[in-house]
């Protein structure tokens, strides 16, 4: 099999870019989270349309950004 | 290989012991031919995908996909390919430290390696987690490492051929060498450097992780007590080293990178991240791209330094 409708992208997503990657394989579409910098995936899921896969992935991402704090930087 | 390429690698190749028993993989060809790979200092360590395409089922090489995320692999991978779990199998999962040495070996030899095999690593997010493995093989004398150049989302990208068959290889006798640690950082040795400036420190997170802004990188759990760096370091992030599509990048703006801050061939380096991975990666760039002889990777990292009681700690 091979990867189809592959696609990357960026958008903002409570304060942080993030990388939102996603492609079908099989009849399953994949979708892959990551913070920007450095590029760490943290957030998966996958669904049997692309928008499944993507809302289930970025509610993930969601949860997990809220969780991380800023300290002042003088 | 083309002959007008070979007046460039000749002095720098090591030596290939089995050169001629690699199955289809003739080693005049080892790289894929590509001629932005021939720019580097040790153009031998990378192939293309092109190359992989042509020789992942070749006798004596075996292709082996390291991920970030550890379920990448299951979803589908290059056919043929091994598929390693960083988080179990390349590190000891009792003390904090790199693979053990029994470990590794009976990891390689259920993979259907021996010593003569040729590695070919890749992995998702620019390679990240392949740079892991490749830093341990050389930290345990595996001759012949390479890294598929692009990793996983270029292959992606390229619409190539996957499969989700958990591969099986026939069992293979591997004998590790010796670690060499001439490429591994410990903290003594890191705090030597920091107070008397004997090498350059390069810190490859993210600028909010060098400033200390964060305490891990955005959606992960954080794993220190301090934020900040290490003095004097500087913060050189690994991505820079690759294109947009996964790439390394040519050999003279990787050069131009490093340069611009004053980390050059002339000084030890020591690269550090969070947990050593990240500076893995940057070790190999400045390793077998540039050809750095002095290259070393802190894997005790920002983990280790930020959690000490009392060590000094510099912001932003």
């Amino acid at each position: 099999m091979k990867p189809e409708e592959h696609t990357v992208r960026r958008q903002e997503l409570a304060g942080w870019l993030i990388t939102i990657e996603t492609y079908k394989l099989g009849d399953t579409y994949y979708c892959t989270i990551a913070n920007v910098d450095p590029g760490a995936r943290f957030a998966r899921a996958d669904g049997a349309t692309r928008d499944e896969a993507e809302r289930r992935a970025l509610e993930k991402a969601e949860r997990y950004l809220a969780q991380t704090r800023k300290f002042p930087v003088s | 290989m083309p002959s007008s390429n070979r007046t460039r690698l000749e002095p720098v190749l090591p030596s290939h012991p089995h050169e001629v028993d690699a199955g289809g993989a003739s080693r005049g060809n080892m790289t894929g031919e590509s001629e932005g790979l021939m720019a580097y200092t040790l153009p031998n360590v990378l192939v293309t995908t092109d190359w992989v395409a042509q020789h992942a089922g070749d006798t004596g090489v075996r292709v082996v996909e390291v991920d970030v995320d550890t379920a990448a692999y299951d979803q589908g991978h290059v056919p043929g390919a091994a598929g390693w779990n960083w988080t179990t199998e390349l590190c000891d999962t009792v003390v904090r430290d790199i693979v053990p040495v029994t470990k590794l070996e009976e990891l390689l030899g259920r993979t259907g390696i021996d010593n003569k095999t040729v590695i070919v690593l890749y992995g998702d997010n620019n390679n990240w987690f392949a740079a892991w493995a490749f830093w341990q093989l050389k930290i345990y004398g595996h001759d012949d490492v390479r890294i598929m150049d692009g990793g996983r989302k270029k292959w992606l990208a390229e619409g190539r051929e996957l499969n989700n068959d958990k591969a099986s290889f026939p069992t293979k006798t591997y004998k590790a060498k010796a670690p060499d640690l001439s490429i591994r950082a410990f903290l003594p040795e890191v705090q030597q450097a920091m107070q008397k400036k004997s090498a350059s420190l390069v810190d490859v997170r993210s600028p909010q992780e060098f400033t200390g802004e964060i305490l891990a990188p955005p959606g992960l759990p954080e794993t220190c007590q301090r934020g900040g760096h290490i003095p004097g370091a500087k913060n050189i992030p690994w991505a820079k080293a690759c294109n947009d599509d996964g790439t390394f990048k040519s050999y003279e703006e990787l050069k131009a990178l490093y340069d611009a801050q004053g980390v050059t061939e002339d000084k030890p380096v020591i690269a550090y991240c969070r947990i050593g991975e990240r500076s893995s990666h940057t070790w190999f760039v400045l390793k077998y791209l540039l050809g750095f002889n002095n290259v070393k990777n802190y894997d005790g990292s920002w983990t280790e330094w930020g959690n000490l009681v009392g060590a000094p700690v510099e912001k932003p």
